[in-house]
């Protein structure tokens, strides 16, 4: 249970004390140890940072979509599902916001451009926006129950549609030819250490997400407890009303 | 005595607002229930909680035997409610509206045709578009679709408003005729006196509860 | 096929009737939408300001104009249900939203069909398009299935953003983005149909068949997603 100041816990704690670890590992490995590109030099240590970001955004969708089939599922639909599909959404978009700016800069250093119309970009691009989406209608506003509804077949609905965006994007690059080369991604060939740091940086950035959504999550039922309390104020209110 | 409405410490609310702060009441079959109380009281949030139309937050309440917590979509179909609104579409004629009503409630040509006597719609009226009617007029519509539903709860949120004399007496009289046809009726109103020589019972509601 | 099915058909029929009779009597359709659509055409010969580009670029600009008609088309569609709260008395007397939603989306699609045939005319005179007879069929096919998949997925998210205060200004937020997957096949198959920049008719096919796949998704989904996002 959280605690009495915070939504920390020991266990919370502790992940983050490793998560940290993690992160100063990864940016060890990454930036300092890990070789240089032979074509691109030290602009692919954004690779570093870029990749997971874009990898733990998948997961947080996943987890959204997931958390969501399972509210609306269940028999007694426990909005702790809601929360953590909803806290899982959040974080999703701010990681798929870190991947699209790092994607955009480590284009612009390599390729000289800051955007370029490739499939993967683009496909990223609608993650982004479809879930902004999705959060807006969180803010909605109703009860616990009519935001949960809402929210978890929204989700349901994006999980079907990215796949979908997504092929069309790519058919629709493939006929421009120029997909591949766009993509600074594509054509890193990765030796030990850098391979090695890259899953570094994937563990590393899942871990930091498990603990983003622990707290938020814990702060969505505080939220959820705080205007639920002051529903019981709000009720004796009401009552008093009556005969005035 | 069949109990056909029993809720108890029911509360429903409007987004954060407790529209209903603990209600509790108990119908019967064949009863005519007057809500009276003040503008605000949750009359009509009473209503469309026993229409299943409105999500019940905490306490129990069952009608017609179902549920409301768990199962209040099945409601639905057995109950009549006539909300503040008159469902009409407004760019349609009476006709075109209440045969579109028919259509979804599978009623058939001389249910409707009956319905339309019953409020005194004649050919003229069945002809003119639904934005162009008084508010007697469409409440006389919202009545007739109601009728062609056939409900065996009927919910009326101020349904004297609007009507003429001779409407409000055609109203009571397609009242009582629904209830010795086995239906129940709660209505809620503000007009005292109109609506007590009605109903066989009176509930005063106020601050969300029943008092 | 037992009476329930028979009765959800009948709803779905009545409910499409009901929003078709509407617009005639209204023509909303006519006055305002399809004169707003034309005014969007002329706006991009202005703003693109070139022959060649405009016809290179012709199909792109009937489905953009397409898709902003289409948020003022689903708009009025649930405006009209909420007006008087028609809607909320459909749900009242447990009318099956499935079928409602088959109905309104049919409606949808016949006067989306009717504003894409008029801006497929208007790009032919506008924009100076030469279509052959091939070429036409073609383009007849990519508008009656990417209409169906537009139909499905407006009512749906159409239904989402309707009435409540801060809800309508939410539909081009959560449409547009959806409706992607039609804007890159219809145009493509479009450009086939008139012949841009080279296409030959043969390549469009494909795309009516991405345009196919997201018609029957959302028909699907939507019929069951309707409800539960409507619903309070």
């Amino acid at each position: 249970m959280a605690g009495q100041s915070g939504t920390g816990t020991s266990a919370t704690r502790r992940l983050g004390v490793l998560v940290i670890l993690m992160l100063a590992a990864l940016a060890l490995c990454g930036l300092w140890f890990s070789a240089e590109d032979v074509v691109q030099g030290s602009t692919v240590r954004m690779m570093y940072i870029h990749v997971p970001s874009i990898w733990t955004a998948y997961i947080a969708f996943g987890l959204t979509g997931l958390c969501s089939a399972i509210y609306l599922s269940g028999k007694n639909r426990s909005l702790a599902w809601d929360r953590v599909a909803g806290a899982s959404g959040e974080i999703g978009v701010l990681f798929v916001a870190v991947s699209l700016v790092t994607g955009s800069m480590w284009g612009r250093l390599t390729w000289g451009t800051y955007w370029v119309w490739d499939a993967r970009l683009t496909s990223t691009a609608f993650l982004f926006i479809t879930y902004v989406g999705y959060l807006a209608v969180r803010q909605l506003g109703g009860t616990h129950r009519q935001r949960a509804r809402r929210s978890s077949v929204l989700a349901l609905l994006a999980i079907l549609e990215i796949p979908l965006v997504h092929f069309s994007v790519t058919l629709w690059r493939s006929l421009h030819q120029d997909a591949s080369v766009a993509n600074p991604n594509a054509k890193v060939e990765l030796d030990g250490l850098m391979l090695f740091s890259l899953f570094l940086g994937l563990v590393a950035f899942t871990l930091l997400f498990v603990w983003l959504v622990l707290h938020r999550q814990r702060t969505m039922m505080l939220e959820d407890a705080f205007s639920d309390r002051g529903l019981d104020v709000a009720i004796t209110a009401r009552r008093n009303e009556a005969g005035a | 005595m069949d109990t056909v409405i029993e809720l108890s410490g029911v509360v429903a609310v409007l987004g954060q607002f407790p529209a209903l702060a603990g209600v509790d009441l108990s119908v019967q079959r064949g009863e005519i229930v007057l809500l009276q109380g003040p503008k605000g009281a949750g009359k009509t949030s009473l209503l469309r909680v026993c229409a299943g139309l409105m999500p019940i937050e905490r306490g129990s309440g069952h009608v017609l035997g179902i549920d409301l917590a768990t199962n209040r979509e099945a409601i639905r179909s057995r109950v009549g409610l006539l909300g503040h609104a008159n469902g009409l579409y407004l760019d349609l004629t009476v006709m075109q509206n209440l045969q579109f009503w028919a259509s979804t409630v599978a009623a058939t040509e001389s249910e409707v045709s009956a319905a339309m006597a019953t409020m005194r719609i004649d050919g003229r009226l069945a002809g003119v578009r639904a934005s162009q009617l008084s508010a007697g007029q469409r409440r006389r519509c919202a009545l007739a679709s109601l009728i062609v539903r056939r409900a065996e709860i009927w919910l009326l949120d101020e349904p004297h408003a609007g009507l003429d004399a001779a409407g409000r007496d055609e109203l009571d009289a397609l009242l009582r005729s629904a209830v010795s046809s086995g239906a129940t009726v709660v209505l809620a109103s503000h007009e005292r006196d109109r609506a007590l020589g009605l109903a066989t019972r009176t509930v005063t509601i106020d601050g969300g509860g029943a008092a | 096929m037992n009476n329930t099915t028979i009765h959800k058909r009948r709803i779905a029929i009545a409910v499409a009737r009901k929003d078709l009779t509407i617009e005639w009597n209204s023509r909303i359709l006519v006055n305002q939408v399809a004169p707003f659509a034309a005014i969007v055409m002329v706006l991009f010969a202005f703003a693109l300001d070139n022959d060649g580009i405009l016809q290179r670029v012709a199909p792109g600009l009937v489905w953009l104009a397409t898709l902003f008609s289409m948020l003022v088309v689903i708009q009025r569609s649930f405006t009209v249900e909420s007006a008087d709260g028609a809607l909320d008395a459909l749900r009242v007397a447990g009318v099956d939203m499935g079928a409602i939603f088959v109905g309104k989306a049919i409606a949808l699609m016949v006067q989306l069909f009717v504003l894409e045939l008029m801006l497929v005319a208007t790009a032919v005179v506008l924009y100076g398009v030469e279509m052959t007879m091939v070429g036409f069929c073609e383009a007849i096919v990519t508008l009656v299935v990417a209409t169906i998949g537009l139909g499905s997925v407006g009512t749906l998210y159409g239904g989402l953003a309707a009435g409540a205060r801060g809800r309508e200004t939410l539909l081009p937020l959560l449409l547009l983005p959806v409706v992607a997957p039609v804007l890159i096949g219809a145009t493509r198959a479009t450009e086939a149909a008139f012949g841009s920049g080279g296409t030959t008719v043969s390549e469009g096919w494909p795309w009516i068949g991405l345009l196919l796949v997201f018609a029957v998704l959302f028909c699907a989904v939507g019929t069951v997603a309707f409800g539960p996002l409507v619903d309070e």
